[in-house]
């Protein structure tokens, strides 16, 4: 029974999640956003006390159920171990805890978090691990369906789906990505939730709560036949039948132990009580990776049949070196971002105007940062301030946004096209949301032109000037981040 | 159906096609079937050049938009081969219902259309045939004596064949950011020589009829008639855009242009053969906005929209030929059948139709006929396919407008933007115009590029940002 519902909630978690990270479904975080905003890491970055307590109160109520129906990581693993299960039955054996890499990383981990060193909090937050491997990996499957449904849309003269661009963002995040998914896969086949009780911090920080549950799965000795099911089938090696103990602060009550017991020998209860559960069917959960990758042939030989005009070839832009990064309006500024990112690209994932990659920059180690060279940031959008569950990205409204300044414009003369090309222009200045830029007179080497004059005070760092600036592959005129947004 | 198996089904269809007429003949009862071919029922009507005696017929084919390979023409697919197989094919069509009129230029479809008409003709007997072709040394490299002779001898190289039948003078009138209309004209064709040579080529039977085209500055036009009165250069014949749109209200569309019935009266008081291109102006005035639509087919059902532009511009009895620039079967079976025979519009179809164009006139269009003499915009813009995305969206009356109904005026306005994004991709859409205007002087329809496609960007921002 108890694994029964275990399956059920990590069904739903998962589903809520990835469709979160993917962003399918009609503004999907406002229904499905809570299941982020109870993720451990970015609650606690957030200073979301509420969540904080609420799990507190559910590790010292039900045990580490947290890692088993809420952290998509943990869900990640049950299912890799659970086709490992498929390969070779009965496969664990009772192993005592690493105390030493256990509460000595967790201290690292602290400190690392204390002082704000985000690399090492990014890359060990389980729900972000989760959330680069959604955004790296299954993200550009699921634009491959959906450019294929609106190739479909677009020859029907339908209004569903809309092609977006499907590029890699950081070519880093993908390799931390895949190695995640590698290395916790195999991990998981292999020995189960040993990444969860000897690495995860939330999972070591859950344990000091659990060892002390009120419920938990408990030995009944008079009906133990020493058949050892109990210990072979847990997968955080936490049962030793022969001492009839388990170890609670690694158990993960996933059930399994009491479905395997065939003399109602094991119960999850907090005195003894008589119930005899019966054995379920392993649910088949159908992930959607087999059908996305099928899709995908599909998808390409849609996607080719896209011709552009084939007219004058345009050149891709390339980011200029920006002495200081740009982080999204609502994030405060480099050091708010910084201490409160646990790096989980869901804002990334949210962008809808293809501005917020990861950044490669060690110290903000996959934190969201912008760039403008596919679009701007658009002055009607405040998704990435919607999505954010670790208080990161603050929300904003649209009216916020405009008097937010994120960055501000430097026009690069070397690169303008009024001096270089000889022609008029003018187009930062014409689509600039906030009016910053002006045209003024300037002697040239072939007469007086018109360039760009940007007004700092004006100038909220959205991109339109650099976007939409004809030079290529490096704009004229480019935005430099402000290492604290000003707000007037 | 592809337009090949169609092709196949031709013959048989109009043996069909007989059998349900005579059935209802019988009858004597008009039946809707019989009021469906009120066109397309006889011989093709052709005209006489007064000068050369050439019987042409009314319906002229303009080799600009070829079909290619891929589909569609090379808008659509700029990289594809002509589909020569078509084309020939649609020759044959056309010669078989009796056009004898073909005109292409060394320009048309990035260079490809004289040969891919040269191809097409020879199959058939030159003496069938009239071949019209231009001289068009638009670039300033073209402009030396040498290197306009040998355009010239291109073209007869490419249409196999030793003669032109028509040769004009292609686009006078343009001006360039450096050279005003006069100087322009000079520097083609006067000061090289060219013309008279060109005078020389049809003395030495080379050239059949010697014109030229006309789009722009009218002072342009009125000194070569005026050279043709004065005895100095004799045009056999002359080719104008008409319709009924560009009747009355060309000057109103773009002051930089001249009513078509100005252009026509002058050639016509001279007996000077006119020749028409765009006749349907780019194909706008097939497709109107539907309370337009509605009057005409109220009027006759079954007449397709096209029909009434095509009827008005083939009725002055001083045209020589409508040229029409046909890509698909389906269009050339349709026009063949307008002019087999002519109906002429009568004086009451004709206040009928000056009405629908003063209404036309009133729709916030970009008279642009995608031509793609401007193209290709160094700046990587898609003009042409911005424009025709914006008349579309105005004329099917698809625009988000403010109604009443706020669900109905959100949906119209997912549908335009959405439908922006697919036409045309982001980095080719008018908000990367940057206004260097380059593209002014190719338009032959003098629209003022730049200023239409910043109107149009800042209403997709305004949408945008709704």
């Amino acid at each position: 029974m108890l694994r029964k519902i275990r399956i059920c909630l990590q069904i739903i978690t998962m589903t809520l999640v990835t469709l979160l990270l993917l962003g399918i479904g009609f503004r999907v975080h406002l229904w499905a956003g809570w299941v982020a905003k109870i993720q451990f890491l970015p609650a606690i970055l957030a200073l979301n006390f509420g969540v904080i307590a609420l799990l507190i109160v559910a590790a010292l109520l039900f045990g580490r159920i947290y890692c088993s129906v809420v952290c998509p990581l943990g869900i990640m693993q049950d299912f890799f171990s659970w086709i490992g299960g498929k390969v070779k039955k009965n496969r664990f054996n009772y192993a005592k805890e690493n105390k030493w890499l256990r509460y000595g990383f967790f201290g690292v981990f602290v400190i690392a978090m204390i002082i704000g060193f985000a690399p090492l909090t990014t890359l060990f937050a389980p729900y972000s691990a989760y959330g680069r491997i959604v955004n790296s990996l299954f993200k550009p499957l699921y634009d491959l369906l959906n450019n294929w449904l609106a190739g479909l849309d677009a020859a029907n003269d339908r209004y569903n789906f809309t092609e977006v661009q499907i590029w890699t963002r950081s070519v880093t995040t993908f390799v931390v990505a895949i190695l995640t998914l590698i290395i916790l896969g195999a991990l998981a086949i292999w020995k189960g939730r040993l990444y969860c009780n000897t690495i995860c911090p939330v999972g070591t920080f859950l344990s000091f709560f659990s060892r002390f549950s009120l419920l938990r799965v408990r030995f009944d000795k008079d009906k133990c036949k020493n058949c050892g099911m109990c210990e072979k089938n847990c997968k955080a090696q936490a049962i030793d039948f022969k001492e009839g103990k388990v170890d609670y602060s690694r158990c993960v009550v996933c059930g399994d132990c009491l479905d395997k017991c065939k003399f109602d020998a094991l119960h999850y209860t907090a005195k003894r009580t008589s119930s005899s559960p019966k054995p379920v069917d392993t649910e088949r959960r159908a992930f959607l990776v087999g059908a996305a990758v099928a899709g995908t042939t599909a998808a390409l030989a849609q996607t080719q049949m896209k011709v552009d005009g084939g007219l004058a070839v345009i050149e891709d832009k390339k980011a200029p070196e920006r002495k200081t990064p740009i982080t999204p309006p609502g994030s405060v500024s480099i050091r708010h971002l910084e201490k409160h990112c646990t790096a989980c690209q869901l804002c990334v994932s949210s962008c809808p105007n293809n501005v917020l990659r990861p950044s490669t920059d060690l110290m903000h180690f996959m934190q969201p940062t912008m760039s403008f060279e596919r679009g701007y940031c658009r002055p009607e959008c405040t998704r990435c301030s919607e999505v954010c569950p670790a208080g990161a990205i603050k929300p904003i409204s649209r009216e916020e946004k405009t008097i937010i300044h994120a960055g501000h414009a430097v026009w690069i003369k070397e690169n303008c096209v009024v001096l270089t090309d000889d022609v008029s222009c003018g187009n930062c200045a014409r689509h600039c949301p906030t009016g910053a830029i002006q045209m003024i007179d300037y002697e040239g080497p072939n007469g007086t032109v018109q360039v760009p004059a940007v007004d700092e005070n004006k100038c909220i760092g959205c991109g339109a000037c650099e976007n939409l600036c004809p030079a290529r592959p490096f704009s004229a005129i480019y935005v430099e981040g402000n290492e604290m947004h000003l707000i007037n | 159906m592809d337009r090949r198996e169609f092709l196949k089904h031709m013959g048989s269809a109009a043996v069909a096609t007989s059998v349900v007429l005579s059935a209802c003949d019988s009858n004597g009862n008009e039946t809707p079937i019989a009021k469906n071919v009120i066109d397309g029922q006889g011989e093709m009507t052709y005209r006489t050049n007064p000068n050369s005696g050439d019987k042409v017929s009314l319906l002229g084919y303009g080799m600009m938009r070829l079909p290619v390979e891929e589909g569609g023409t090379l808008r659509d697919h700029p990289d594809s081969p002509i589909d020569q197989e078509l084309v020939n094919q649609e020759i044959d069509y056309a010669l078989e219902h009796g056009m004898n009129y073909f005109d292409t230029s060394p320009a048309y479809c990035k260079g490809m259309s004289e040969r891919a008409t040269g191809i097409a003709l020879a199959r058939h007997p030159r003496d069938t045939y009239y071949i019209a072709t231009k001289l068009s040394n638009f670039s300033p490299s073209t402009w030396s004596t040498e290197a306009s002779k040998t355009m010239f001898e291109n073209s007869l190289k490419e249409l196999q064949t030793d003669h032109i039948d028509y040769l004009l003078l292609h686009s006078i009138g343009g001006e360039t950011k450096e050279l005003n209309s006069h100087e322009l004209f000079n520097a083609r064709f006067i000061d090289n020589g060219i013309l008279d040579w060109l005078v020389d080529q049809k003395a030495a039977g080379r050239i059949r009829n010697l014109g030229f085209s006309y789009h722009g500055d009218v002072n342009i036009f009125d000194m070569l008639l005026q050279w043709h009165d004065e005895g100095k250069y004799h045009w056999d014949f002359v080719q104008i855009e008409l319709n009924y749109l560009d009747w009355n209200y060309a000057d109103e569309l773009n002051d930089r242009n001249t009513d078509a019935r100005y252009l026509y009266d002058e050639l016509h008081r001279r007996g000077i053969p006119a020749v028409i291109m765009e006749p349907l102006l780019g194909g706008r005035l097939a497709s109107l906005p539907d309370h337009i639509v509605k009057q005409m087919q109220e009027r006759e059902p079954e007449t397709p929209v096209a029909r009434w532009a095509f009827r008005f511009a083939g009725t002055p009895e001083g045209i020589l030929t409508v040229l029409s620039g046909m890509t698909y079967m389906e269009h050339l079976v349709q026009n063949v059948a307008t002019y087999s025979p002519l109906r002429p519009i009568s004086e009451e179809e004709d206040a009928f139709l000056m009405k629908i164009a003063e209404e036309i006139v009133e729709l916030p269009t970009v008279p642009c006929t995608a031509c793609n003499y401007c193209m290709p915009c160094p700046y990587g813009l898609n003009i042409p396919a911005i424009f025709s995305y914006y008349n579309k969206s105005v004329t099917d009356g698809s625009m988000p407008t403010g109604s009443h109904d706020a669900k109905a005026y959100w949906e119209a306005r997912k549908r335009f933007l959405i439908g922006y994004d697919r036409t045309i991709p982001a980095l080719r859409q008018a908000s990367h115009c940057i206004g260097c205007s380059q593209c002014k002087e190719h338009c032959p329809q003098n629209i003022d590029i730049p200023a239409e496609l910043h109107r149009i960007d800042d209403y997709v921002e305004q949408l945008k940002q709704l």
